[in-house]
């Protein structure tokens, strides 16, 4: 399996993640060896195996929907990196 | 002992001290912040130190021990954290630029539980960013040096936390693991770390990297400190749905010198292609010891699914951690790039100057192993291979108590060695990683030493069989003295 520059931007851009043209190349060559080694998984028969979610036997699990103190928004606000008018701000996404 | 020597106790030589009223909360968190200062320059194992907020701590400790009848084990004892772990108003940053002056509003659960032992927090350890890493070089601020060898690294990726607790910058120390990340390191440092079954650790403020897949676990200078330490930490948390409503035992109980009866398998296909010899022949004469001890080995244990385990992580852990950071979009907290002309390559240039190279060939595996036309060949594939990789521990597991291998097939590397070579850092991890995919507890013992460089023994058992592992342990470090030796740092 072999990945081109192409589909390499396509994945990054999936992930809306911003990468160099090194970086394409680079991920071009290292993602195809890291998937061939992926290969080794077809020799195993899967064929009656269900999949594997978590590990541990836990189903359906609730909790009393108990009404607790959450924070100010001021608190949420700050770590944020753009604000105004005790809003996130963002760009325009419709023009 | 002198007070400037303190930072080289253990929690439970730290805690007779204090309750006996022989030395102070403050004298002993002086030690270690003395002893950070002074090797700090050479082994870079913390990104934060909050000297104000831990002297300030341990004062208002030493007076509650004054009049306090009882204190817990963990009171007044200083300790250092993954800065994966969310501390409330210390800055935690998962040594990724993207979240470099993050500072969380609330403390991780363990955190909680800690504090609520009175413990004394002195800041945040070192780590490959999100954790993503075997050698701790993929920090985007510096690397950690292995204190046994400043020229290696210290694993990863805790290797902040395995370094300091190696090195006594701190008593003790929390990690994470993924996939080997608070073993690993420990092994590499010749320290003690636990990897807990997945569910006894509550996850709540443990910033997510593969969530099936990550528990946090301490890292400690003896096997007594890692009981101790789990004692405060394990638990069920209404904040972490996928941790068990289970009883907590005390872990401290098993602590006895006696293993006879026991039965320890050593699978074979552990003792992998291009371990070191000097590796094998510590494990081999570390399992002889556990024989002398009374317990009965079999060498002929075999799980031959063990060696779809590199592939069946390196599909899972990079798949959920593709959907995990999807959440790094520069809007809500973190580092935020706007120079662009919309609100799509915002985010993309966010993510491309604040991941560094690792994190986004993580990213970009899990994405392409999720996306569609390959999800069934890859993501369903791995999870079909990981219940048949669990079926064979929990059959293992029914006929003997605990599986013994090494931690590391290797010895430290040299810093930049592996860093070219992506597949080559991977393998690192190929004895600790299985453990993670079955969802089993671990735990990771000094073990001897090639040429002064640590070796680890790594000793795993059934889902909630913790008590055993660590009896197992502590009947090993009773009869060797691989734990008492320091790094010829200073």
């Amino acid at each position: 399996m072999k990945l081109s520059y192409e589909q390499v931007r396509h994945i990054a851009w999936l992930a809306r993640l911003g990468l160099s043209e090194e970086e394409v190349g680079k991920f071009s060559l290292q993602l195809s060896n890291i998937l061939e080694n992926f290969e080794i998984l077809k020799q195993v028969d899967t064929a009656n195996v269900p999949p594997a979610t978590h590990t541990i036997p836990l189903q359906n699990v609730f909790r009393k929907d108990d009404v607790a103190e959450s924070y100010s928004q001021a608190e949420i606000l700050s770590n944020a990196p753009k604000q105004e008018g005790n809003c996130f701000k963002v760009q325009a996404i419709l023009e | 002992m002198p007070a400037n020597e303190l930072h080289q106790l253990t929690i439970h030589e730290a805690h007779k001290l204090l309750k006996q009223r022989k030395i102070s909360s403050t004298e002993l968190t002086k030690s270690v912040l003395k002893r950070v200062a002074e090797i700090e320059g050479k082994v870079h194992a913390c990104v934060t130190i909050v000297e104000d907020i831990a002297l300030k701590e341990a004062k208002k400790v030493d007076n509650y021990i004054k009049t306090a009848h009882e204190i817990t084990p963990l009171t007044g004892i200083p300790t250092l954290i993954k800065d994966v772990i969310c501390t409330k108003g210390i800055r935690t940053t998962c040594s990724s630029k993207i979240l470099e002056n993050f500072v969380p509003l609330y403390d991780a659960t363990v955190i909680e539980k800690l504090k609520a032992q009175k413990a004394v927090i002195v800041g945040k350890t070192n780590m490959d960013e999100f954790a993503m890493g075997s050698s701790t070089e993929h920090s985007a601020f510096f690397p950690t040096h292995n204190p046994w060898d400043l020229s290696r690294v210290p694993g990863g990726s805790s290797g902040g936390s395995a370094a300091a607790v190696a090195a006594d910058e701190t008593i003790y120390a929390l990690g994470s693991d993924t996939g080997g990340s608070v073993r690993q390191p420990a092994a590499l440092c010749s320290v003690v770390g636990l990897k807990p079954t997945y569910g006894r650790v509550s996850r709540f403020g443990l910033v997510a990297f593969a969530s099936s897949l990550d528990q946090i676990g301490p890292i400690t200078k003896d096997v007594t400190d890692c009981a101790l330490v789990m004692n405060a930490i394990a638990g069920y948390d209404s904040s972490d749905s996928t941790s068990v409503p289970y009883p907590v035992p005390d872990y401290t109980r098993q602590l006895i010198p006696d293993i006879k009866g026991l039965r320890i398998g050593i699978p074979r296909e552990y003792f992998v292609e291009g371990m070191q010899n000097q590796v094998r022949a510590a494990l081999e004469a570390a399992i002889d010891k556990l024989r002398e001890l009374g317990a009965e080995i079999d060498w002929e244990v075999s799980l031959p699914h063990t060696k779809y385990a590199l592939a069946v992580y390196y599909v899972l852990a990079p798949s959920e951690a593709s959907a995990n950071l999807a959440r790094y979009d520069g809007v809500k907290y973190g580092f935020s790039e706007r120079d662009a002309s919309n609100v799509i390559e915002t985010t993309e240039r966010t993510r491309q100057f604040g991941f560094g190279l690792e994190v986004k060939r993580r990213i970009m595996l899990g994405t392409y192993a999720l996306s569609a036309g390959y999800y069934n060949a890859y993501y369903l594939k791995a999870q079909k291979v990981r219940t048949l990789i669990k079926q064979e521990f929990d059959q293992a597991f029914e006929k003997y108590d605990a599986l013994v291998t090494p931690t590391s097939p290797i010895v430290p590397f040299k810093l930049g060695e592996k860093l070219e070579d992506p597949m080559q850092m991977y393998l690192s991890d190929i004895c600790t990683l299985p453990i993670n995919i079955a969802g089993i507890p671990a735990i990771s013992i000094p073990a001897g030493f090639a040429d002064n460089l640590p070796i680890g023994m790594q000793i795993m058992g059934k889902p909630f069989s913790e008590e055993i592992l660590l009896r197992i342990a502590f009947a090993y470090e009773q009869a060797t003295n691989w734990h008492k030796r320091k790094p010829p740092l200073l």
